[in-house]
């Protein structure tokens, strides 16, 4: 008999892989975020993390430092992806290689080589919050730049001469072409920044000399000593992130009725 | 006299040293519908981009109504375009799409002060003043009601619809279509064709269109420009350019046609074919002239009442019209005719004088400017040559060391010395194998004319064009070699200064 496989045999490792490494550590966290030391069944930690001023506060300033380094990312990666996309120079491709490939060097190295060059300028310990987002920016910028120069080198050409033919100046071209077209781009650079610059806590560790306390600095600290707090705490970003992803989502929905299918 | 709305004046354009449009002028009258017709890469698109202000012309002025906008960009002339491909804005829906240019727009609208003084403000159309130009330009277009649909979910037709009207609602002094049908099925084509000519009709705008079909252009246009490489071949009515085709590219290109070589004998009397026939053209007698006579004008009669007499090889039925081909002696000769005949009928044909065309031919010989070479081989179409260089000095022979003994005994070296080079239309032949021939080259043009093929054959390097007789059948873009034979390469020498 011959063996064949069925689309559903094929799945079955896939199926394993997910019920082993996804969902059964989700049940976990979930499990020890609604227990007590005792392993019963409790909202303390719930309550005590919204009651917690510190706590609180390392949350909202965690985003804060999110959003400006999402900011400031896009800020850069933008122009840049946009003259990469539109230049008609023949190695744009190896410029765009130059502007990735810090993204293939050790992040340990990158984040150790910033430290330095902000202790020799004598800024390390002065700046804190300072430093913390220009290194995540550093560190983050081609994830930025990606998904930006994809979207706008999908934008058509003749688009930008419809534009010009029908009266637009280069501010219509802009506003009305380039910035509504590569609104997938920017949100997809954004999910890729968000992020880890609200958990990435050896940028803040490293170059806010210890003084920026980010809500992932939270986690590993708990995991040291308070299992179910730290879970608790791993909860709630989640669930941040996933309401902040469904919303870009539901953005992004929309974009595809509107017929973004270049 | 009709207005000028635009002219372009020895406009010449280059795209990276590749020469595209080389001296084009010409000018479209106010209110008329302009075809520019021609194969593809005869320039006819970049000639529209230019006059939309996409491409810049690299020499020569484009002015409209009397005033140069050369360097004006897109967005500061009243010229709208309808996109190959539409371009419609994927992001916005059919309102917002068509909205777009009226958004742009600035008008200066005069107001009373208090104390009853005029004052101009620049101000946005209103949005009602934008609604309402949208639905006038949706009606136009016949797409009522569709403002809020998404652009993905029309079908070309439709799409096609809203790239019109995009551009209308501007109301342009001139409406560029590029190629704007050319995506759409057979039977929608029809209908769109008969559509813009309504809309034309409608609008009083000038239209110039840009197609390679050459039916489309004979159904709409007032005007027809005939593009080839670069250059214009004919501006005309469609019914002059089809009467009265100005040389047999055009002949060929517009319509079907019979081209034949044929030899002016008397007044008003040409030889082709081997019979003498009047026509009304008048060249000199003995003149070598291309004739050309559209298989409707070829009337059958029973074979002892016409000038030519021959066997039906081939009857094709084309719904209105039977094509028929007819073997003459040697010749081969097109005919179309209502009547149903068949395959091996004798037939007599006659030609009335109004079905013939005479046409000066555009080649009669090839030549080039030259170079001898060391070898004492000639240099010149892209390639290398053996030739007979004796016969630039009457009398002279060649010593052993390849110098040049004139008649009276003087000792030339040839080396270098430039030399006009004749090749005939009959000495040329081409070959598949690249080590026979001096050059090789795409065919870039094939004519049949009755009983052989006219060629031409271009180089690569320089663009140098090799035009030929055949008997032998090829197809456009093979890519060839050239042969020559050594004793048919006629040089003279170019000037004196080349003596030494």
């Amino acid at each position: 008999m011959k063996l064949r496989f069925s689309r559903k045999t094929l799945g079955i490792p896939y199926a394993v892989f997910l019920l082993f490494f996804v969902i059964i550590p989700m049940l976990v966290i979930v499990f020890y975020a609604f227990t007590d030391q005792n392993m019963h069944l409790s909202f303390g930690n719930f309550v005590a993390f919204f009651s917690d001023g510190t706590k609180l506060s390392t949350m909202v300033y965690s985003i804060v430092i999110a959003i400006v380094t999402t900011a400031i990312t896009l800020l850069i990666a933008y122009p840049v992806a946009y003259i990469l996309a539109r230049s008609k120079l023949k190695k744009k491709h190896v410029l765009l290689l130059l502007f990735i490939t810090p993204m293939w060097i050790n992040f340990i190295l990158r984040v150790n080589a910033i430290r330095e060059l902000l202790s020799a300028i004598q800024l390390l310990g002065e700046a804190n919050y300072f430093n913390t987002v220009l290194g995540m920016v550093y560190d983050f910028l081609p994830f930025m730049i990606l998904p930006l120069y994809t979207t706008m080198l999908k934008i058509d050409g003749t688009l930008y001469e419809a534009s010009a033919d029908l009266g637009g100046n280069a501010f219509t071209a802009f506003f009305r072409v380039t910035l509504p077209l590569s609104t997938p781009g920017i949100l997809s650079g954004i999910t890729m920044v968000f992020l880890p610059s609200m958990t990435n806590y050896v940028v803040s560790d490293m170059l806010g000399n210890s003084k920026v306390t980010i809500i992932g600095k939270f986690i590993e600290t708990y995991f040291g000593t308070d299992w179910h707090m730290g879970s608790m705490i791993a909860l709630i970003l989640l669930i941040i992130v996933m309401v902040s992803t469904l919303l870009s989502g539901g953005f992004r929905a929309e974009e595809n009725v509107r017929g973004t299918s270049l | 006299m009709a207005e000028h709305i635009i002219e372009l004046q020895n406009v010449t354009k280059y795209f990276d040293d590749e020469l595209i449009i080389e001296n084009l002028s010409f000018y479209v009258n106010k209110g008329e519908f302009i075809t520019f017709l021609g194969p593809s890469g005869c320039g006819k698109t970049t000639t529209l981009r230019m006059i939309a202000g996409f491409d810049l012309p690299s020499s020569g002025k484009i002015l409209l109504n009397g005033k140069d906008i050369s360097t004006l960009p897109p967005n500061k002339r009243p010229i709208n375009t309808v996109f190959q491909r539409y371009a419609l804005f994927p992001h916005l829906n059919v309102f917002e799409n068509i909205a777009f240019g009226l958004k742009c727009k600035r008008v200066k609208n005069t107001y009373r002060n208090t104390e009853g003084a005029e004052y101009t403000k620049t101000e946005k159309l209103t949005k009602k003043e934008i609604r309402e130009k949208v639905e006038k330009a949706l009606a136009l277009v016949d797409l009522e009601g569709f403002e809020k649909r998404s652009i993905s979910t029309l079908s070309g037709g439709q799409q096609q619809r809203v790239a019109i009207a995009r551009a209308v609602v501007n109301e342009p002094e001139i409406l560029l279509l590029d190629e704007p049908l050319g995506a759409l099925d057979l039977k929608m084509r029809k209908e769109m064709q008969i559509e813009l000519k309504e809309i034309h009709k409608r609008l009083g705008i000038t239209f110039i269109y840009v197609t390679h079909d050459q039916e489309e252009a004979l159904t709409m246009s007032d005007t027809i420009v005939v593009m080839a490489d670069g250059g214009v071949q004919q501006i005309g009515t469609p019914l002059k350019i089809y009467d009265e085709p100005a040389n047999t590219f055009v002949a060929d290109f517009i319509g079907e046609s019979n081209i034949f070589t044929g030899t002016v004998v008397g007044k008003k009397k040409v030889k082709f074919c081997g019979k003498t026939f009047e026509c009304l053209d008048e060249f000199d007698v003995n003149e070598p002239v291309d004739v050309v006579v559209r298989p409707e004008d070829i009337e059958i009669c029973p074979p002892e009442q016409g000038v030519l007499k021959g066997k039906i090889i081939s009857a094709v039925f084309k719904g209105i019209h039977y094509e028929i081909t007819v073997s003459v002696g040697k010749y081969e000769i097109v005919i179309q005719t209502t009547r149903r005949r068949d395959e091996g009928e004798q037939i007599g044909m006659n030609i009335l004088p109004d079905g013939i065309h005479l046409m000066k031919p555009k080649y009669t010989t090839n030549t080039y400017d030259g170079a001898i070479t060391k070898k004492n081989t000639v240099r010149f179409g892209d390639g290398e040559w053996e030739c007979d260089v004796t016969q630039l000095y009457a009398g002279s022979h060649l010593d052993e060391e390849g110098y040049l003994i004139t008649a009276a005994g003087e000792k030339l070296d040839l080396t270098d010395v430039a030399v006009k080079v004749e090749v005939g239309l009959n000495d040329v032949s081409i070959s598949d194998n690249p080590d026979e021939g001096g050059v090789m080259g795409h065919i870039i043009s094939i004519i049949y004319k009755g009983d052989h093929y006219r060629l031409i054959v271009r180089t690569e390097e320089n663009e140098e064009d090799f035009v030929f007789s055949t008997d032998d059948l090829w197809n456009e873009n093979d890519y060839v070699s050239v042969i020559i034979p050594k004793e048919k390469i006629k040089l003279t020498l170019k000037n004196t200064e080349g003596k030494r």
